[in-house]
């Protein structure tokens, strides 16, 4: 066999393979432009970056711009932290979709079902901007629920919860939870679909109740899918969504809501410093893929399946 | 129903009840808030920053959505985004769906490693910086092509196509190769019209996140032409109160006849509305699990 296949990569290609191969090549050309060409602009967070000069003209200053982010008075340190913060809450919130799934799939009548799931996953489907324009609406000084409570008496005066630092973290966990738990639920809902009928009825005449079936059935038939999700989920654990906490940030909160991708924009095109931004955008990407091989690995040796 | 024995035998517990609640109350909560900016949107707006509004409009009117029709940039932002959408969304279904293709193509060389550089993509994130720079070397600043083209090939649609492909019996296509059709023309002419269904579903899936796309708009068009819809919208939402109101329509809101809270409401409202057309479709894609055999596979 494999001396057919050598002999085979020496032999004359075939018109067909050749005609294969150029159209494909256009393809394979587009992704090195549109994605692996952006990698060359990492080049940048090695130089001094001044507008209006040719890249070669530009001085290289080694790895300056990546000791700054841990100078005195860098706000590296702070955005890194949130990001992170950011990351453990989603992983923390990560088996909330697959509870959602089980308790889902308990409900007999299809039709509760299916509205139920559909009504669900409605907001991730929608930009967070107008998640943000519905926030406002409900949750800033002269939104809905201020006022009731003001009515009520139960507050004195509108407290607005857009600009409360206490609650940020906790806050922006919820909304990234309600956008996107019906939705993440779905793959499970199709796991549990796939669990075999006969372990249910096996388990019936071993005389399990509901929720020991659910507890070791369900929940087991989805673990496998909830392993390899939460390996996805570790990696881009630094990757706080820069849509969601631009449009959140406000002076009162800068504190927490400054992650690196906002930070990375703030001081790149806010304030033009472009070797600078790229060293913090780089450093978000290390991150991620050190994390992604490290867990990868991790998961190969506990369950002998690589997940990339 | 009545040949499912098992709903026969079945009896409605306390514990059926109580989940269809929680969960129920959970639907609402994620639905309640988009209701609510419509019938904020369609309330007279000193009536409405007086009293609470629940489940309909206070005193029902559509003036504020006049009012604010009268701004000629809210109907361009909704036809730029809108043109993106079905532009883009025309260009990936095509580039896309091709690819995929000829990913299936066991004689393809270099199959292996082109499929891998295509799956790191998703993966790949150089940041904003080398984004921006990249797009402007290319000429895309201020310029429409930058909505449509850097998404005309998308790991994630590919891998969706791809996998639908391989589905498919390979006598339909074999029989057409003896033929003596070139791989385009099976393409065009069998593969295509058979992948209707994943591509109804990437095509929702990018219509949707074109509309929803904002960042290009952001860090790399100035040109107030091409404003998309989200940008404005996000640009009434951070503006000043006093600022919007004058902006809008003076002499409307001196007469109380809008608020800037209502103006922010309809606008959100028509963000929304597309969104909620297509939405519809989704849920046959839910039953099928198009999607989830293939994020497996």
């Amino acid at each position: 066999m494999d001396a057919l296949q050598k002999r085979g990569g020496r032999r004359k290609l075939k018109k067909s393979e050749v005609r294969l191969l150029l159209m494909a090549l256009p393809f394979v050309l587009f992704i090195i432009v549109f994605y692996y060409a952006q990698l060359f602009g990492w080049l940048y967070a090695f130089m001094d970056y001044k507008a209006g000069k040719a890249v070669w003209e530009q001085t290289f200053v080694g790895l300056e711009n990546f000791k700054k982010l841990f100078a005195h008075g860098s706000r590296f340190i702070a955005a890194f932290r949130n990001s992170m913060i950011f990351g453990v809450l989603g992983i923390l919130t990560a088996p909330l979709p697959a509870v959602f799934a089980i308790f889902l799939s308990e409900i007999r009548n299809s039709k509760i079902k299916r509205t139920i799931q559909t009504m669900s996953s409605f907001p991730n489907f929608i930009s967070w901007i107008l998640v943000f324009s519905i926030c406002f609406m409900f949750f800033s000084s002269q939104g809905q629920i201020n006022q009731i409570l003001v009515r009520a008496g139960i507050l004195k005066e509108s407290a607005n919860l857009l600009s409360n630092a206490d609650a940020a973290y906790i806050f922006q966990m919820l909304l990234g939870v309600w956008k996107s738990i019906g939705w993440s639920a779905i793959i499970y809902m199709s796991a549990i679909a796939g669990i075999d009928p006969e372990l249910y009825d096996a388990a019936d005449v071993d005389g399990a109740n509901r929720f020991q079936k659910m507890l070791y059935i369900t929940l087991q038939g989805i673990l496998p899918t909830f392993f390899v999700l939460l390996v996805l989920n570790v990696s881009s654990i630094a990757n706080a969504g820069f849509d969601q906490f631009y449009v959140f940030y406000n002076p009162m909160v800068s504190e927490q809501l400054e992650v690196l991708s906002t930070y990375a924009y703030r001081i790149g095109l806010g304030n033009g410093e472009i070797s600078f931004a790229t060293a913090i955008g780089m450093s978000q990407s290390i991150v991620s893929i050190v994390l992604l091989f490290t867990v990868n690995k991790l998961a190969k040796k506990l369950t002998g399946n690589s997940v990339i | 129903m009545k040949g499912n024995k098992s709903y026969k035998r079945y009896r409605i517990r306390p514990f059926d009840v109580c989940n269809v609640l929680i969960l129920g109350a959970f639907a609402l909560l994620c639905m309640y808030p988009f209701y609510y900016l419509i019938i904020y949107s369609l309330s007279n707006s000193t009536q409405a920053a007086r009293q609470d509004i629940w489940l309909f409009p206070a005193g029902f009117t559509v003036e504020n959505y006049k009012v604010l029709f009268r701004k000629a940039d809210i109907l361009l932002a909704a036809f730029v985004s809108a043109s993106r959408a079905v532009s883009g969304t025309l260009i990936t279904i095509c580039c896309s769906s091709f690819f995929a293709y000829l990913l299936t193509k066991k004689e393809l060389i270099g199959r292996k490693i082109f499929y891998r550089m295509l799956v790191i993509t998703m993966y790949l994130n150089a940041g904003i910086i080398p984004y921006f720079i990249v797009m402007k070397a290319y000429g895309l600043k201020n310029n429409y092509l930058l909505y449509i083209l850097p998404s005309a090939v998308v790991a994630f649609y590919v891998i969706l196509i791809k996998t639908y492909i391989e589905g498919i019996p390979a006598e339909l296509e074999e029989a057409a190769r003896m033929d003596g059709a070139g791989y385009f023309t099976v393409f065009t002419k069998i593969i295509f019209p058979v992948c209707v269904p994943v591509l109804a579903t990437v095509a929702v899936f990018s219509a949707v996140n074109q509309w929803n796309s904002w960042q290009d708009n952001f860090y790399l068009v100035r040109d107030r032409n091409l404003k998309t819809l989200q940008l404005l919208l996000l640009e009434y939402l951070q503006s000043m109160d006093s600022t919007l109101i004058n902006d809008i329509n003076t002499a409307a809101a001196r007469a109380n006849r809008t608020s800037a809270l209502s103006m922010k409401a309809c606008i959100s409202v028509i963000t929304m509305i597309p969104i909620m057309l297509v939405y519809p479709f989704f849920q046959k894609f839910f039953v099928k699990g198009i999607l989830v055999g293939s994020v497996k596979g």
